[in-house]
């Protein structure tokens, strides 16, 4: 029998680790670039030797201020951001390579990158610790609802394809949802890091389950109906099922009471069934993902999604050999279905996996986190991205019924990667603080409230 | 809080499995079917663009070919003698898909056959463009010509079969169409080209050879006689053969079309100057079922020549004797292909072994390498032999000394049998002629259908419409 000593772990920093994959991820990037170059016209652009100073520029640029500011952040995380976001970029130069003369997607998602890699700068070189965000929570949380709301302001919310969920001012257009993605995960964390106790005190049990008391049902409620406004005024499936699937789960994790869950699953099963009764655009989504076939025109885009990645087969046809153009959408909701008829399968299970990567180092963060508000905003941002790579992707390949959500990172829009930028900055900011040697003196100890949860359960 | 966020780390872990194997499920399960929709633009201008192998007629006549464009496919498929071959051939286009051999043997001829996989693979390797199979029929481009010549405008079609194979040697249908119009690569224009054919009130893109049935007429005539064999009767067994026979159950007389010489007479005579009442009593004393019975031997109700979708011709169910008596001179519901009265002519002529029809005897690797080969097939002992044997002299009574004297080759034996199908008083009758020759050891069997023929009613104008046709292409193949 040995007592357990605490172990000292010597702390690494593995940036050098970094460096190597952000080499590698650099490799891929440039190369599929170069490559959809020469498949499609046989030579090279000559603005290829430009584009490659600019992306190595801004790899090492958010390298640099990780090395100077987080040393001891996760490795992972910040190449596996650059491999997706150089591979969405390879990819969006093909699709517009399709046009004739070729539109210029990807100079304009190359200008959102470098806009997304100075706010991951910021974060880490401004924002540094994380901890200040929870004196915000009612702050962020408002304005969180505020731009989820947004696009319903008369004048300047705009609907395209069937959802409004874009706002225009000027010549610019957003999408605010993805920013209240981010304000709303650290409203919600540092909300229910205050109000856990309460949260997690038993009301009633049903069928073996504790359900919360009446009067705490209130803030499940407000976004159970926010979510319900999203997917009814603003026809956005997708959005609203992200940020109840968020709540839910954050509530889950705080409060440590499967109820909530049971309870979550419960209001958006009825949120959906309701949705699928009255709303059109539901019951195409779900059509099309039923039995695509029955309505070749009303289910087209699906249809060609599944025609262009049976066309790649399993090893796909070559980048800029296959013909994603017939799929409406390829750059954006589509990405997915593009990369799977051009890499095939194998090429888009490989992003997947980058994908789970990303989401897996996210939630050990957040197991490895000692105090409470970092563990919730990085467990909650890790499952909010997986979730919406699995909606997207799982929509695209007909696991699921569509949703129209992007695939973080690779899909073309500015709001998206620039969001998704400050998502990898703030992962890597907790877990320098989770990684870093001598760890800070928190504020909440941890064990305080692990003691009244044994009260409870 | 970390046994919750574990939950949730499997929770998604389990998310992401299902990721992957929707995409393993996709590849395995769906990717075929998929690639199969004909919806599928990348599949249809893949394949458009690829080498396809041609359509032979015997002799290595091309009938169908590939040839190299300059536009956005690759290929352009060509039809050297497109009107003639396209009952045969069918069209291969872009946005109306396939018709004919096109269709049924597209795997191969595009090279996307699993037969050719190991083929494609080598292509692959040595950045050769890959080429299709091309296709061996059995179509004699001498037999065909005569026969479309003999048709010339009239509406109607031509088939002829290899008795002891089963091989078809000419279909005809006319009008026909031009293949070459629909599978332009300037896609308006084939469209137009198939809207245009499409509404013809002609209908050129149908064929008539073995997707249409028509009331056979006289014709199955042959048909009553082989079931009277069959029940034990004799050439020289007498039959009644009133001038008007008065159908049972109704006030309706059922005339003569012709002089059948007398009230009592043969069988043999019966057929040579095809004697509708004479028949129809044979009908009414052998009963539905023993005729439906020999029907079906000579390959009634069911469909054959799968390759061009060949329609199943009909012998009705549940007569009444009226219907009965109508029925056994081909009239009432009967109706038969042109295909089908060749099937029965040839199971005569072939001392009564129906052979199953086929038209693709051979397809082969571009490297000449036959993929599969044809092996004639036996489909029913329609009639004994002995019973054959007496009905092709009873046949060939009929050319020599009755109502098919235009089907006579000189030098050759050659059994036939007329038909006029009034079915409709409203329409102009279709008039056939089905025969074989050499009666000694028969080569050839074919069957020939002119709709509207321009003659009077009440002549038996098989003979002198179709039986010229019918001895065009039978001296074409002898």
């Amino acid at each position: 029998m040995s007592i357990a000593v605490p172990m000292t772990v010597i702390p690494r920093k593995r940036r050098g680790v970094e460096l190597v994959l952000i080499v590698f991820a650099l490799v891929i990037t440039l190369g599929g670039y170069a490559l959809v170059d020469y498949n499609i016209t046989g030579g090279f652009s000559p603005i290829l030797p430009y584009l490659a100073g600019v992306c190595v520029g801004l790899a090492a640029l958010a390298h640099i201020a990780v090395r100077w500011r987080l040393p001891y952040a996760d490795p992972v995380i910040l190449p596996c951001v650059i491999l997706l976001n150089g591979l969405g970029l390879a990819m969006i130069h093909r699709i517009d390579l399709i046009n004739s003369p070729p539109t210029s997607g990807a100079r304009q998602q190359l200008i959102w990158t470098g806009l997304g890699v100075v706010l991951f700068i910021l974060c880490a070189v401004v924002l540094r610790d994380h901890r200040p965000l929870q004196r915000f929570t009612y702050t962020l949380g408002l304005a969180g609802i505020a731009l989820l709301l947004l696009p319903l302001v008369p004048g300047i919310g705009t609907a395209k394809f069937g959802a409004q969920i874009w706002i225009h001012l000027g010549p610019y257009s957003f999408q605010p949802a993805e920013a209240a993605k981010i304000l709303l995960s650290i409203a919600f964390a540092s909300y229910l890091v205050e109000k856990k106790d309460v949260l997690a005190l038993a009301g009633y049990r049903l069928l073996g389950l504790d359900l919360p008391r009446a009067r705490d049902l209130g803030p499940i409620l407000v976004i159970w109906l926010l979510s319900l406004a999203i997917l009814v005024f603003q026809r956005d499936l997708g959005t609203s099922l992200l940020f109840f699937g968020l709540f839910v789960m954050m509530l889950y994790v705080s409060t440590e009471r499967p109820g909530w869950v049971v309870l979550g699953t419960l209001l958006f099963a009825a949120g959906a069934y309701f949705g699928y009764l009255n709303f059109g655009h539901v019951r195409v989504r779900v059509g099309a993902w039923l039995d695509p076939f029955s309505d070749y025109d009303a289910y087209y885009q699906v249809i060609n999604a599944q025609f262009g990645m049976a066309w790649g087969g399993l090893l796909g046809t070559g980048l800029g050999l296959g013909r994603p153009g017939l799929t409406p959408l390829a750059r954006s909701d589509f990405i997915a279905a593009a990369i799977g008829e051009e890499l095939g399968m194998t090429g888009l299970m490989a992003v997947i996996m980058i994908y789970g990567l990303v989401v897996a180092r996210g939630l050990r963060t957040a197991l490895q986190c000692r105090e409470p508000f970092g563990k919730l905003l990085a467990a909650g941002l890790s499952f909010a991205f997986g979730l919406q790579v699995f909606t997207i992707i799982g929509g695209v390949t007909r696991l699921l019924p569509l949703t129209g959500l992007t695939t973080p990172f690779m899909s073309q829009g500015g709001s998206s990667l620039i969001c998704n930028w400050v998502v990898a900055g703030l992962l890597l900011v907790i877990s320098h603080h989770v990684r870093k040697p001598v760890a800070t003196v928190t504020d909440v100890s941890p064990t305080e409230e692990t003691q009244l949860m044994r009260a409870t359960t | 809080m970390n046994k919750p966020i574990r939950r949730v780390a499997f929770v998604t872990m389990i998310m992401f499995a299902l990721l992957l194997g929707n995409g393993t499920y996709m590849i395995i399960f769906r990717q075929s079917s998929l690639a199969a929709e004909p919806q599928n633009r990348r599949v249809r201008d893949a394949e458009f663009a690829q080498d396809r192998g041609s359509i032979l007629a015997a002799g290595k006549t091309e009938v169908a070919a590939t040839e190299p464009s300059k536009d956005r496919f690759k290929f352009q498929r060509v039809y050297p003698d497109g009107e003639l071959y396209a009952p045969v051939t069918g069209y291969y286009s872009y946005d109306h898909a396939r018709t004919g051999l096109e269709s049924t043997y597209n795997a191969q001829l595009a090279g996307t056959d699993d037969a050719l996989f190991v083929r494609r693979l080598i292509d692959l390797a040595t950045n050769r463009s890959p080429q299709g199979a091309s296709v061996q029929t059995t179509i004699v481009p001498k037999a065909q010509k005569a026969a479309a010549d003999g048709l010339g405008s009239q509406k109607g079609a031509v088939v002829a079969l290899d008795p002891k194979t089963g091989a078809v040697l000419a279909m005809v249908t006319s009008p026909s169409f031009d293949p070459n119009d629909i599978a332009s690569h300037d896609i308006e224009a084939a469209g137009k080209a198939y809207e245009r054919l499409n509404a013809d009130s002609d209908r050129p893109l149908a064929n008539r050879a073995a997707r249409e049935i028509y009331p056979p007429g006289s014709t199955f005539k042959l048909v009553t006689a082989a079931a009277a064999l069959a029940d034990g009767k004799k050439p020289d067994s007498q039959v009644d053969a009133p001038d008007r026979l008065k159908l049972p159950g109704t006030n309706t007389f059922l005339p003569n079309s012709t002089n059948c010489g007398g009230t009592r007479i043969t069988i043999t005579r019966a057929l040579e100057v095809s004697c509708n009442t004479a028949f129809a009593n044979l009908g009414l004393e052998l009963g539905q079922d023993k005729l439906r019975e020999q029907a079906d031997k000579f390959g009634f109700d069911q469909r054959h020549l799968a390759d061009l979708g060949g329609q199943a011709s009909q012998f009705p169910d549940k007569l009444d004797d009226a219907q009965l008596a109508l029925s056994s001179i081909g009239q009432f519901d009967v109706a038969a292909s042109p295909l089908q009265m060749a099937m029965v002519t040839a199971a005569i002529a072939n001392d009564g072994v129906l052979m199953d029809p086929y038209v693709v005897s051979m397809v082969q690797a571009p490297d000449l390498k036959p993929i599969s080969t044809h092996k004639p097939q036996v489909l029913s002992q329609a009639m004994t032999p002995a019973n054959a044997k007496l009905l092709q002299q009873m046949m060939v009574a009929v050319v020599a000394e009755g109502t098919g004297g235009n089907g006579r080759i000189p030098g050759v034996t050659v059994g036939g049998k007329t038909g006029t199908a009034q079915s409709d008083p409203t329409r102009k009758p279709f008039a056939w002629f089905t025969s074989f020759a050499p009666a000694e050891d028969p080569k050839v069997a074919v069957a020939v259908i002119v709709e509207d023929a321009s003659i009077p009613r009440e002549d038996i104008a098989g003979g002198r419409v179709a039986a010229p046709i019918a001895r065009a292409v039978m001296e074409a193949l002898l």
